[in-house]
């Protein structure tokens, strides 16, 4: 058997796997928080209850609807985002003008009253979600087994994340964005329409949240609880990033998560933790973040 | 001839701080009138309570015979006034020809990208450089430029030539000169009253919160008494 410092080839290899699906997770996060937080200054706490919904529209669908996988891709991400456009318009946009403490515990208050809601009527335990037909089975590389759905996981957010770092960076749409981050009186003075765009922009966010959710039910269960345990770590993701920074949130994203999983393989003890000492050491030696410009 | 933009009574706040008091102007279509007054006067509140960018106000404006106080500030510039701050408001994170493209056309006959890039070929050199790499005269050209680009038809304009060199406050008078042979309306702020000169037909001077003096650019050397002692020049 092959063997790398000391550990099987296969062991390795199936620990990064393990490291890049949930850096994937994290990268489709922190992407959509770093959009939030770079346009609206709000630190969306409910993003993980976002993310758990996603998950449940996929499963709501197929059992109740009979829409499958593939249409729940697009179909759950449209709704999170509706309703988050709907949560912003009404409740969120009111509290632009005020501390942005008061953004972030309306938010926390939101995951808690949606998570409570869905634990109500469907109870903490995890439902499972079969992955499509088409993605089920292994291939085999040689060197392990790759099972098909997660190097689907891999791929199809590694597209999304491109695709949302082009639609920022590359487009007229994206240039409004990055602008109104900077100046966003100056950017409506022009006469871009910025409330409509910090609705947009949170109905983004929360869609790109979904769509990782629903990517995340086959693999995980679905579970009322599935984001809040994710989130803690998707802020540390954004923190070593640097708030703000889109390309940041996502390399970070990955990053993290293959450092995580080989932190498994090498030192298990502390490969729930590593993320968070990482945090740290990021704080005391660049406190913008690794990608952050400084302030 | 009714004006093209009226302010009347124009009263404003910052929090409880009431700076403007009752701010009277006109300003005629092709017209191009200059405020001028000392640091903290209330020029640049006036421009943007115009604009709409400081929403505690009360009076009157209008603009091509629209009322303004109603509207939301992203209607103003459609309405077809553009802002050009005295800061400038380059974004960084955008490239030159991005902050060039930014703002959204408003009306037709605006300038074209080709138009702009022969009055300012600077900018065409460095379309591809982040914005705030430019020079502070660089800045204050692409600011200008990217309202040319929207057709607005008045242009509240900032101190264009602060903190800028003889050179190059020089090349934005000859701009603004291009701008009024193609019949701009421009309210301009400015301390420099010699660069003005060269380009306004009317003053307004202004002190503590209102107009305390209106002349047309005639009467400038009649007034210089009056000038230096309220510019402290």
């Amino acid at each position: 058997m092959t063997m790398i410092f000391g550990v099987p080839l296969q062991a390795l290899m199936g620990q990064l796997l393990v490291g890049l699906i949930n850096g994937s997770f994290y990268a489709l996060l922190s992407l959509g928080l770093a959009i939030i937080f770079g346009l609206l200054r709000v630190i969306n706490f409910a993003h993980g209850a976002q993310y758990m919904l996603g998950a449940f529209a996929a499963l709501l669908l197929l059992t109740v609807g009979g829409v499958n996988y593939w249409f729940a891709l697009i179909l759950a991400p449209l709704i999170v985002g509706l309703f988050a456009a709907v949560i912003e318009r009404t409740m969120l946009s009111r509290l632009y003008k005020l501390d942005p403490l008061y953004g972030l515990l309306f938010t926390f208050g939101l995951a808690l009253a949606i998570e409570g809601t869905f634990r109500y009527f469907y109870g903490a335990s995890g439902k499972p979600y079969a992955p499509p037909p088409q993605l089920t089975g292994a291939v085999n590389l040689g060197f392990m087994f790759l099972p098909v759905y997660r190097g689907w996981v891999v791929i199809a957010s590694l597209a999304v994340c491109i695709a949302s770092w082009v639609l920022i960076e590359k487009t007229k749409l994206g240039a409004y964005l990055r602008a109104a981050t900077e100046n966003p009186v100056l950017v409506q003075a022009f006469g871009v329409n910025v409330p409509l765009l910090l609705t947009l922009t949170y109905a983004l966010g929360a869609g790109l949240a979904a769509f990782a959710g629903v990517l995340a039910a086959p693999v995980y269960q679905v579970s009322p609880l599935m984001g809040s345990n994710l989130i803690i770590i998707v802020f540390a993701v954004v923190v070593v990033g640097g708030m703000g920074s889109i390309l940041g949130a996502i390399v970070t994203g990955y990053l993290l998560g293959v450092v995580e999983g080989l932190t498994k393989v090498f030192y298990p003890e502390a490969s729930n933790i590593v993320i968070f000492v990482i945090m740290a050491i990021v704080l005391i030696l660049r406190p913008a973040g690794l990608f952050g410009k400084e302030a | 001839m009714s004006a093209l933009l009226s302010v009347e009574n124009l009263q404003a706040w910052y929090g409880e701080s009431h700076v403007l008091h009752g701010v009277n102007l006109h300003v005629n279509q092709g017209e191009m009138i200059c405020i001028l007054g000392r640091n903290g006067m209330g020029k640049t509140t006036t421009l943007r309570s115009i604009m709409g960018i400081l929403r505690k106000r009360s009076g009157k404006i209008s603009f091509a015979g629209q009322d303004m106080m109603a509207l939301p500030l992203h209607k103003t510039a459609r309405a077809g006034l553009g802002f050009i701050p005295e800061e400038r408001g380059i974004f960084a994170s955008l490239s030159v020809e991005e902050n060039l493209m930014l703002p959204p056309k408003v009306a037709e006959g605006g300038m074209s990208v080709e138009e702009i890039y022969t009055l300012f070929p600077n900018l065409k050199e460095r379309r591809n450089s982040p914005g705030t790499k430019l020079s502070g005269g660089e800045q204050q050209m692409l600011a200008l430029a990217r309202i040319l680009r929207t057709g607005a038809r008045c242009l509240l304009l900032d101190e264009p030539t602060e903190g800028l060199a003889p050179v190059i406050i020089q090349a934005i008078g000859d701009v603004l000169v291009q701008l009024k042979a193609r019949g701009m309306t421009v309210v301009l702020v400015e301390q420099n009253f010699r660069f003005a000169a060269k380009v306004a037909d009317r003053f307004y001077l202004m002190d503590h919160g209102k107009m305390v003096a209106e002349f047309p650019v005639a009467e400038l050397p009649n007034r210089m008494d009056l000038l230096h002692r309220e510019l402290g020049v």
